[in-house]
């Protein structure tokens, strides 16, 4: 492994940040102003920081562990990683010499390092031999048992109270507002269906979503009732339906099958948060498979999902997927080395075949609201027809997919435009109901890949 | 996207379930509920039509595309330096909170001279860093020339298509399309001639830059049917490559309507040395000041003039003097800055400047004169008269309000050239310290000479002696941050310990001071290590980082 290898530049260590303000913080501790005693070696870096204290704080980073990045920090910050850990990054990142390469760390960055992969250690070891006694399956059976009646009991109420919607007509939810869709989500997260939970509160945002909001509401109410019936009859479907169901409704899962090993590139990573949770989708694409699969990480408000993988990058790594019909969500098993800059590009398609593979998609679970996709020669042209709004065209076809607006309101959207200049791009995005919504993009030439989300 | 386009046999169609569905299965059941209550067989038929559409969905038809933007020759940034950019462009909207007092520096003021050395070293941006590019220069006018040249061709196709950044085709010569080349008569004369006003002004601009007297004429044909404001906009163009050969017309536009633009006019012709005008104004000037042998030391007489005849005003001299000042000395200021300062040794005895500055003037005129003076060098460029007038950066009455003031110090500076310039401010600063030195400094060029680097560092070691705190300091600091040469940083290593406090320091001064001192020294760190990465084969590049 080489120092270069694990090297991260500003901006993907500025993508580690949990929120903007620690972002902007980090930013102002990148200088060697506040540091010393700062030193680096084998993916690990660390340093003294002069902070409000008497004493520097001591500021740890772990970047080469199998178990994603680890931070240590002596402050009081609740925040991980905090604004020294990405001061120390940015240090680093700047390659100015301010972060020496030195033998091994001072003895209190080593013991925290050694613990660390100790630990790892352990987990890799210990991970498949847990104490399976029967015993505890018996008493998880009838866990499992437990909740699926408090699901069965919550989709039933769900049911009714969709049926009263449509027979007291949708004109009806514009008035009562968001506050009845709140406490509906409640009880479905009383009755451990997080997924359902979910749903209804989207459900209750669409009165307000501007025109054709009707229709909207109908479709996903329809979807809704959909994913109910399934639950409920969910004996009589097939394994795979009714694992996508399951998934659906919020159930946990065991991934599933033996894991496959690949080089993984990374072609997108995205966070999108609300006041509970930060979620962060990573997209991976392996390079002899050729399978695009999703890794979801979760943080609690203010703190960065563990899981940083940077787009350009590819990871030698297990990969299990979930169970579930057309199922992409995997978990990340074994890491055989640190995550490496790769060239690759994933090979893409026209608008076409992307739009059909969205719609064979459903086929197989009617919930899904895009698929990921990477279109080739796609030109971004702005549809005077539509009010100007920006769409992927292809180079050689008369067809076009619609861009999202959510992404057409982004500063990705010029970022895309500014890069083909005209000229055709590659694009990997999510291609769905809505439209289609960019995440990465390469220039025709030469070129590193661009990220847009 | 397109839907598929029809319904199957025996569905209803969508309007018709969304209509149903908003009005209530109670007040319109739907037609096919057979077994099943209204509205769940009603949310059976949306589900199935929902993702049938969804899983019919087809691209729709292609816009027409944007034209191609035009290539940009220019070689693309080393890696390092496009982080570099990305960073910076970043940390824009921290910038405000950022504050003096904090350890590390302010990246957005070092965006202007790194654009200005990206410029330099001539290299085109990444394409995706464009629309940040254009949002930092559509948010700071400063830095529009800059940001704007260092975007190239695809910033301005980019902003064609985006009217948040419609400035960037103001800003650009023609809205962003070439002007016509002069070679092309036809086409000059049709832009000149049809032109929106802005097209037209940048037009004259590029014109006046290769072939200034295809510009005049072209001004002469029109002349007569331009709105006075824009003659007064179109004459100030003739500024740049001003020549003997532009008198003629210049002074016919002594004649105007407008009286802005006779100011005007008389201005650019008292800058031509060889002028009428300036003969003109050379003789009613030399005719208000004299040598008087009579006293027992040569003696400058000034007699102001008595009146402002019609053939002074018709040059430009305003009659009515400003509230509060005397029509005679107001008449006389006039005419002796206008006047070529060619003039005076001869009409004063054969005298060098340096001797005629040095002459003690009578009746307190003193003021009155060399002020006039200082105005007639900095608008004639003369780099002698101005360093006399000037005078020694450690003469006593330098620092304190003396015959010339701070600021036309500062302007008499711009006509020396950067050495010199250079040399006398930091004599300044040696002799009267950093309080006035603020706008000496603004005039000095970037990275600021090894004398006058040292001025400046060691007057900060002096004010830090002697006991102040260091934000009194702060626009000196500020300026040092980011002219100071970063070859400079390690003289500073031994100003970034905190000193022992002393019993008449201000109390906790030394921290602050070393604080200071160490945002400066990491400032220079950052900009030497910026200029590396714009030169990555080691090769000097242009300086101004």
């Amino acid at each position: 492994m080489t120092e270069q290898g694990v090297r991260r530049t500003a901006e993907e260590v500025l993508a580690l940040a949990p929120d903007a303000a620690s972002r902007k913080a980090g930013s102002r501790l990148g200088a060697a102003g506040p540091w010393s005693g700062t030193g680096s070696g084998e993916g690990t870096v660390w340093g003294l920081c002069e902070g409000s204290g008497s004493r520097p704080y001591r500021t740890v980073v772990d970047l080469a562990g199998t178990a994603g990045p680890g931070y240590k920090c002596s402050c009081p910050s609740r925040r991980s990683p905090c604004k020294h850990a990405l001061g120390l990054l940015l240090l680093w990142a700047d390659g100015e010499g301010s972060v020496p390469v030195a033998a091994g760390p001072p003895d209190w960055a080593g013991q925290w390092l050694a613990g660390r992969r100790e630990r790892a250690e352990h987990r890799r070891a210990g991970g498949g031999a847990t104490a399976s006694g029967s015993a505890d399956s018996e008493a998880a059976r009838r866990r499992a048992e437990r909740r699926a009646e408090r699901v069965t009991a919550g989709a039933a109420e769900l049911e009714q109270r969709l049926a009263d919607l449509l027979r007291d007509g949708l004109a009806a939810a514009e008035q009562p507002g968001y506050g009845l869709w709140e406490e509906t989500a409640a009880r479905m997260v009383d009755a451990q269906a997080p997924g359902l939970a979910s749903r209804v509160r989207e459900l209750g945002a669409i009165p307000a979503s501007g025109s054709g909001w009707p229709a909207r509401l109908l479709e996903e109410s329809a979807l809704l009732h959909l994913l109910d019936q399934g639950w409920l009859r969910r004996d009589g479907l097939p394994d795979a339906l009714a694992a996508t169901i399951r998934s659906r409704i919020g159930l946990p899962a065991a991934p599933e099958g033996p894991p496959l090993r690949d080089r993984w590139l990374v072609l997108a990573q995205y966070d999108t948060s609300d006041v509970r949770l930060t979620t962060r989708r990573t997209w991976l694409r392996g390079a002899e498979s050729g399978l695009t699969r999703l890794l979801l990480s979760y943080g609690a408000a203010g703190r960065a999902p563990e899981l940083s993988l940077p787009v350009g990058l590819a990871l030698d790594a297990d990969l299990c997927v979930l169970p579930g019909a057309g199922q992409v969500r995997a978990v990340l098993g074994e890491q055989y080395g640190p995550p490496a800059p790769a060239a690759p590009r994933p090979p893409g398609g026209t608008t076409s075949e992307a739009a059909a593979r969205y719609g064979e998609a459903l086929g197989a679970d009617p919930w899904l609201d895009s698929v990921p996709v990477t279109l080739d020669r796609v030109v971004p042209a702005q549809d005077t027809d539509a009010g100007g709004a920006w769409q992927l065209a292809d180079a050689e076809a008369d067809s076009a997919l619609p861009l999202t607006e959510a992404f057409r309101s982004g500063p990705g959207l010029w970022r895309l435009i500014a890069l083909s200049g005209g000229a055709p791009v590659r694009v990997f995005g999510e291609c769905g109901h809505r439209g289609f919504t960019p995440l990465t993009a390469w220039p025709e030439g030469p070129g590193d890949a661009v990220t847009l989300c | 996207m397109h839907g598929p386009p029809a319904t199957r046999n025996g569905e209803a169609p969508w309007e018709e379930l969304v209509t149903a569905a908003l009005l209530g299965t109670a007040r319109r059941p739907p037609a096919t509920a057979a077994g099943r209550e209204a509205p769940l067989a009603l949310l059976d038929a949306a589900a199935v039509a929902t993702v049938r559409r969804r899983a019919g969905l087809r691209p729709g038809p292609a816009a027409r595309r944007p034209e191609p933007a035009p290539e940009d020759p220019r070689p693309a940034l080393p890696a390092a330096a496009a982080r570099r950019l990305a960073s910076l462009l970043a940390d824009r909207s921290g910038a405000a909170g950022g504050g003096r007092r904090s350890g590390s520096p302010d990246l957005m003021e070092l965006l202007p001279q790194w654009l200005a050395a990206a410029c330099a070293h001539g290299y085109a941006p990444p394409a995706q860093a464009l629309p940040a590019l254009l949002d930092a220069a559509r948010g700071r006018t400063d830095l529009r020339p800059a940001a704007l040249a260092f975007a190239g061709p695809r910033a301005l196709w980019l902003a064609r298509l985006n009217p948040d950044w419609r400035f960037a085709l103001r800003a650009a010569p023609g809205g962003g399309v070439a002007p016509p080349d002069a070679a092309d008569g036809a086409a000059v004369l049709r832009l000149w001639q049809e032109g929106l006003f802005a097209e037209r002004v940048a037009l004259l601009g590029a014109l006046r830059a290769g072939t200034p007297a295809v510009a005049r004429e072209l001004l002469e044909g029109t002349w007569s049917t331009e709105r006075a404001e824009d003659r007064l906009m179109f004459l100030d163009s003739l500024r740049a490559g001003l020549s003997a050969e532009d008198e003629p017309f210049l002074e016919r536009a002594l004649g105007d309507r407008s009286r802005n633009v006779r100011a005007t006019a008389a201005e650019l012709l008292s800058s031509l040395p060889g002028s009428a005008l300036a003969g003109r104004m050379a003789g009613r000037a030399a005719a208000c000041v004299a040598v008087d042998r009579t006293a027992a030391s040569p003696t400058l007489v000034v007699e102001a003039p008595h009146e402002c005849d019609p053939g002074m005003e018709r040059d430009g001299v305003a009659a009515t003097p400003p509230t509060g000042r005397g029509e005679r000395s107001w008449w006389l200021a006039q005419l002796v800055e206008a006047a070529p300062l060619g003039v005076w040794p001869g009409r004063l005895g054969g005298r060098a400047p340096e001797q005629i500055v040095a002459l003690p003037v009578a009746d307190g005129w003193q003021g009155e004169l060399h002020a006039a003076w200082c105005r007639a060098a900095v608008r004639q460029r003369d780099a002698e008269w101005s360093r006399v007038l000037l005078g020694s950066p450690s003469a006593p009455e330098a620092g304190g309000p003396g015959a010339v003031s701070l600021a036309e110090r500062a302007r008499l500076l711009t006509a020396l050239d950067a050495g010199e310039r250079a040399e006398w401010v930091a004599g300044f600063i040696a002799t009267h310290g950093l309080s006035e030195a603020f706008q000496l400094l603004g005039v000095c060029a970037v990275p600021w000479a090894a004398p006058l680097g040292r001025a400046v560092v060691d007057a900060l070691d002096i004010a830090r002696d002697a006991g102040s705190y260091p934000w009194s300091f702060s626009g000196v600091m500020g300026l040092a941050e980011r002219c100071l040469d970063p070859a400079e940083a390690t003289r500073l290593d031994g100003l970034l310990a905190i000193p022992d406090e002393r019993e008449d320091a201000s109390p906790g001064a030394g921290g602050y001071w070393a604080e200071a001192f160490q945002r400066l020294v990491t400032t220079l760190r950052l900009r030497a290590a910026m200029a590396g990465e714009l030169a990555p084969d080691g090769a000097p590049g242009p300086s101004g980082v």
